[in-house]
């Protein structure tokens, strides 16, 4: 093809911080433009589904305690998430780690119904945790050693997770006063965790969450084992001239990705649910959302408490324009979409300057 | 016992037929180097574009057709995002997942409850279809299910006995290459990223205006990531592909039939993906890779050098 | 030998100009081969021949200059322009799918009907394996073949889509020397049936061996064209290598210790598990620098590999001081005292790091840079501003991502963080590739004082006058040997040339 009028994509040599920022606000601008003008096709008024959603999610405090529900297993998966990326190591399968935390913090509070709150929490908080990273090794182990791709990996995992849950919550967990609904019993009261007043903020998983956020923050910037996941996420080649093990740093970030998400597992039946259920009823999705969660905060675990916030937020608008406004819960998923896409391509005007010109011929 | 391996195969054939539709499309894309997440969007928004489309017209090829162009066209949106711009395929998959499931469910929800109003009629062969055990194995089909059994050696023949064939696979298995050869890798990655999601949009509406046939919200119910996980499983081939789906179609939609006999539905339904991450493993291995491996340059994006 | 090349001009080249930025590759070069001749290209790196043919072939475009093929002047935008004109060339790198079959290879991207065309294919294979003696397995997938199978199916590539003009860039580099003998007499059947061969090379055996005429390209110029018969090896050498002008820099005498590297029959494979490093021997002694010359792609990258760590050797030893370090991992290296500024550059760093952490990529795990599992950023700071001054790093910070540095400050960050600890042994390979004529000085300033300092330097290069500049001994590198090692006062130009070019030999004293 000879056009004349040649567009060149050069890499762009520096990054000021105000064109990252204001680019991540153009973005989100123009993704809700875009969905607005896909609202008014399909025949909704966009300014009343935004104020809606608004309200929803910030105008009460009803609604900012939903928020902060939905922003506690993001917050918490998110965080993991960061961690494994900025080694490049693509977890996707983080909802999977998610539902075996749940799985192993059940099985816990279903076998130890008489311990005392004060032990059995945190020991359901620990085998989640060990739960979610030991599910989370195993596309590791098949990345270091194999070179499988943990994508793919990690994601079958998941399926097999999901089933995991089904198989109990069916089978052999099945709750005896529960009338043949897919949950297990509900949770002693010694496995059910604190909530704030009268919302639904189970705390002591938000604190876990917080502190593990800048935890995670320190580690990455901070530490020795944070500076080998750097390296190793941006020229594998350097690190291993560098005597960096890379079997040790990609299981080190799967492990505490895969331990993170099954935390929010953890908080999700111990929190909210008391019991383990049908895996679309532990998480509609948060290992996936955490995705954009982690994405959007540019894999900053700091950041990651306000992404994860947000995007909670976009959740809890979601449901309340499904009950005023008749729009299917899936309208979220739109909401995520198209602010994904725009973040990405937005992200190309950061990295890359675009240049138009006139060539000769 | 005969009896029920028949009715279980028979059972097999049209769960698995949106899985076939999905991953012969995916096969497609991934043998061109580009890896798309987005199948399970793509589908969806068929099956609800098909279904829209066949109530309001009362023909359900228009649907189908319909359905195969919105599949394609979001599929543009992930090459366009995957190829051009070179963003990271993973996270692009995943956007355009989402938003076909939000777009499919805002468009959907006025079909929702609506019963379709025609139907497909199976394609019966007489003569054929009275024959005592394969007649009713495999003549008594609808028109869609045959359609994606014949797109099986359909494809087969031009990936691996054609210049098409040979254009795309080099296009993903070396781009420098193909694009060494004067082979625009860029088109061969959109065409092939475009036929992935038209298939997508097939399946999702084989779901929508014939098995169910129904609008449900959310009615792939992950049929998309099976795909995914389909077009490892079959190691890329299109006659792997037909086994596979119609193995793991089958399995999804028997789960519970063969539950009296003592086989946990669930672990049932674990065992393709676990055999999966088997095949990934196998494949990965040097030269069992180039036998039977993945694309060699699946997902990265191609630029050409200059100095 | 050959066979009368005709009088019939294939391709000629006039006045052709090539610049990229920084260098005058091509610099008025004119160009001729006739058909039915085998016409060698000879030079070193960096002399155009490659670019030239590029040229040639489509995948640059010259900045003035006329292409005339068979006598009619052409435009060559593309590739595809130059395959329609009958021009194929088979590069140093195959282009070639490993998992598909040599038909599936050969037939890539030609237009024609749709259906694999297996049976008229394979008659013309087997046509080009009678007539040639090019045999290859239509069948056969290609990461199957050896080097020179998979040569041949690049050849008959070529030939398929109707090449009569034939350049071959490097052919032997990756070759036995059965398949060479093999090669060139595919060469000369091809030549006999009228086909111009352009072959580029650096090695002169194979100049006097298969061309007819031989052109002599030298920094982007030709220096002579001649008839092979009439010429002989020293001739070539010395046009190829000849300088007008060699300007030494400021260097006191070397000051020369003990025996710091010892290099004892080493042997390593290339990546194709191949010999690419045979029964290399050497010493180096601090306070001293020894250069390695020679054309690239002849083991130098191998051999440094295998001298730092990220290559094994298959035999022999290598010594630092008194102890054994044959094929110890880099971190062991390192505490040895080994220090390596690679010859690609962004190997070495960390391109989205600061300049700060990257310094101390080596040393993080280290006090005071690190405290148990922290790291002390406020040592990190302090040594990184020491060292941005001390070897005049010019960056707008310390917290400045590293990739956004010019290529000669990138480099003096690699220097400062391999030479700030008065290292044992310096590893330099190709240390000012790229950089522009002041960041080249500076570079090989630092080197002579590392060496001024007692470090034990060895500078491995393709840039002869680098390895003469800064070379106290310079040993030349042919085909994975040494084929000598002269003091530099000594050297001379034109013996140099003979050994970068596998024509020489000189003794040297045997390794312990």
């Amino acid at each position: 093809m000879n056009v004349p009028l040649h567009v060149r994509i050069q890499k762009r040599l520096a990054v000021p911080r105000w064109i990252e920022l204001s680019t991540a606000i153009f973005s989100l601008l123009l993704a809700l433009a875009v969905i607005a003008v896909l609202f008014r096709a399909l025949g909704v008024n966009p300014i009343v589904a935004y104020r809606k959603i608004f309200r929803g999610a910030f105008g009460s405090l009803y609604g900012l305690s939903e928020t902060t529900v939905k922003a506690i297993p993001l917050i918490l998966a998110g965080v993991g998430l960061c961690v494994a990326f900025q080694a490049r190591v693509y977890n996707i399968g983080a909802e999977g780690q998610l539902l075996i935390g749940a799985i192993c913090a059940t099985g816990l509070a279903l076998a130890f119904p008489d311990l005392p709150a004060w032990l059995l929490l945190p020991g359901m908080f620990f085998v989640g945790f060990v739960g979610g990273a030991l599910w989370a090794s195993v596309p590791a182990l098949l990345k270091a050693r194999f070179h499988v791709d943990e994508v793919l990996s990690s994601l079958m995992m998941v399926y097999i997770a999901s089933e995991l849950v089904n198989y109990l919550v069916y089978g052999p967990w099945k709750g005896l006063s529960e009338m043949g609904f897919p949950y297990t019993d509900k949770f002693s009261p010694s496995a059910q965790l604190p909530r704030l007043f009268r919302t639904r903020i189970h705390y002591p998983t938000l604190i876990l969450g917080l502190v593990l956020a800048a935890l995670a923050y320190v580690l990455i910037h901070r530490t020795k084992w944070g500076f080998e996941i750097r390296v190793t996420g941006e020229n594998p080649e350097a690190a291993r001239y560098a005597g960096m093990n890379y079997l040790k740093t990609v299981l080190l970030v799967m492990l505490l990705s895969g331990g993170l998400a099954g935390l929010a597992g953890v908080g999700e039946v111990a929190g909210i649910h008391y019991r383990l259920r049908y895996p679309q009823g532990v998480s509609p999705g948060y290992g996936f959302t955490a995705v954009i969660v982690a994405w959007l905060a540019h894999l900053n675990p700091l950041a990651v408490i306000v992404t994860a916030l947000l995007i909670g937020g976009l959740l809890v608008g979601g449901d309340a324009i499904q009950v005023a406004l008749g729009l299917p819960v899936a309208t979220i998923h739109l909401f995520n979409g198209v602010i994904l896409l725009f973040v990405l391509g937005g992200e190309l005007f950061t990295r890359y300057r675009i240049r138009l010109e006139w060539r000769r011929e | 016992m005969w009896d029920f391996v028949l009715s279980a195969l028979r059972a097999a054939i049209p769960a698995g037929t949106p899985l076939l539709y999905g991953t012969l499309g995916e096969v497609t894309a991934e043998r061109s180097g580009v890896l798309n997440l987005g199948v399970e969007g793509m589908m969806i928004v068929g099956a609800v574009t098909a279904f829209g489309v066949a109530h309001s017209t009362g023909s359900i090829w228009l649907g189908v057709a319909a359905a195969a162009l919105m599949g394609g066209s979001l599929a543009l949106v992930h090459a366009f995002a995957s190829i051009t711009l070179r963003v990271n395929q993973v996270i692009s998959g995943l956007a355009l997942t989402m938003l076909g499931l939000g777009l499919s469910g805002l468009v959907g929800r006025r079909y929702i409850g609506t019963p379709i109003r025609t139907r497909l009629v199976p394609l019966t062969i007489p003569g054929l279809r009275d024959l005592p055990v394969v007649g009713s194995l495999f003549f008594r089909y609808d028109p869609l299910v045959y359609l994606a059994i014949i797109l099986v050696p359909v494809l087969w023949f031009i990936m691996y006995r054609t210049r098409w064939g040979i254009t795309l696979r080099s296009v993903g298995e070396s781009p420098a290459t193909a694009d060494a050869a004067g082979i625009n890798v860029f088109l061969v990655r959109y065409l092939a990223v475009f036929f992935g999601g038209m298939m997508a949009g097939v399946g999702g509406a084989y779901l929508s205006v014939v098995y169910a046939p129904a609008w449900i919200e959310g009615m792939t119910a992950g049929a998309g990531w099976i795909v995914i996980a389909l077009t490892i499983f079959a190691m890329w081939d299109p006659v792997r592909a037909l086994l596979g789906a119609y193995l793991f179609g089958g399995v999804r939609v028997l789960q519970y039939r063969l539950q009296p006999l003592g086989i946990s539905p669930n672990l049932l339904n674990m065992l393709p993906f676990a055999f999966t991450i088997l095949v990934l493993l196998i494949s990965s291995g040097g030269v069992v890779r180039k036998r039977i491996g993945a694309p060699a340059a699946l997902m990265q994006p191609y630029t050409r050098e200059e100095r | 030998m050959t066979n009368q090349p005709g009088q019939d001009s294939a391709v000629e080249m006039r006045g052709i100009v090539k610049r990229f930025p920084g260098v005058l590759a091509n610099d008025d070069i004119s160009f001729e081969a006739l058909t039915g001749e085998v016409h060698a290209l000879l030079g070193e790196n960096g002399a155009g021949k490659t670019t030239l043919m590029n040229i040639l072939y489509g995948i640059y475009h010259p900045d003035e200059g006329d292409i005339y093929i068979r006598g009619q002047r052409v435009t060559i935008r593309s590739p595809r322009d130059a395959i329609d004109l009958g021009i194929g060339m088979v590069h140093q790198q195959y282009r070639l799918v490993p998992t598909h079959s040599v038909a599936e290879n050969v037939v890539l991207g030609l237009p024609g009907n749709l259906l694999f065309p297996g049976r008229a294919a394979r008659r013309k294979l087997e046509e080009f394996s009678e007539k040639y003696g090019l045999s290859v397995d239509p069948e056969a997938r290609v990461w199957q073949l050896s080097a020179g199978e998979q040569q041949r199916v690049e050849i008959v590539k070529a030939l398929y889509r109707g090449a009569g003009i034939l350049i071959l860039d490097e052919p032997t580099s990756m070759l036995t020397p059965g398949e060479i003998d093999d090669l060139l007499s595919i060469v000369r059947r091809m030549a006999a049936d009228g086909h111009t061969i352009i072959f580029i090379t650096h090695k002169l055996d194979e100049v006097l061996d298969i061309s007819d005429r031989v052109t002599v390209l030298r920094q982007g110029k030709v220096v002579a064209t001649q008839e092979t018969a009439r010429t002989d090896k020293p001739s070539l050498a010395r046009l190829m290598v000849g300088r007008e002008v060699l300007f030494r820099l400021e260097k006191k005498p070397p000051t020369v210790g003990q025996s710091v590297l010892q290099v004892k029959g080493l042997h390593a494979l290339n990546d194709r598990a191949l010999p690419a490093v045979k029964n290399v021997s050497f010493d180096v002694s601090a306070g001293e620098i020894l250069g390695i010359a020679g054309v690239a792609g002849n083991g130098q990258r191998e051999l440094v590999e295998a001298l730092v760590g990220l290559r094994q050797s298959t035999k022999g030893q290598v010594l630092v001081g008194e102890k054994d370090v044959t094929n110890q991992p880099p971190r062991t290296l390192i505490e040895q005292g080994i220090c390596y500024v690679p010859g690609e550059r962004l190997v070495g760093l960390v391109p989205g790091l600061s300049v700060a952490e990257n310094l101390i990529l080596k040393d993080y795990c280290d006090a005071p840079f690190a405290q148990g599992a922290f790291l002390n950023y406020a040592a990190i700071n302090a040594h990184a501003d020491r060292l941005v001054t001390q070897y005049s790093v010019t960056a707008p910070s310390r917290e400045t991502p590293v990739r956004l540095l010019s290529g000669g400050n990138i480099q003096r960050v690699i220097l400062a963080r391999e030479t700030y600890q008065a290292p044992t042994l310096l590893i330099a390979a190709h240390p000012t590739s790229g950089l522009d004529v002041g960041a080249t000085e500076s570079i090989r300033q630092l080197l002579l004082e590392q060496r001024d300092q007692g470090t034990a330097v060895l500078v491995v290069s393709e840039d002869l006058e680098e390895v003469m500049q800064l070379s106290d001994r310079i040993a030349v590198m042919f085909e994975g040997e040494i084929m000598g090692i002269v003091p530099a006062e000594e050297a001379d130009l034109e013996i140099i040339g003979m050994m970068m070019a596998g024509a020489h030999r000189t003794p040297t004293p045997e390794a312990a």
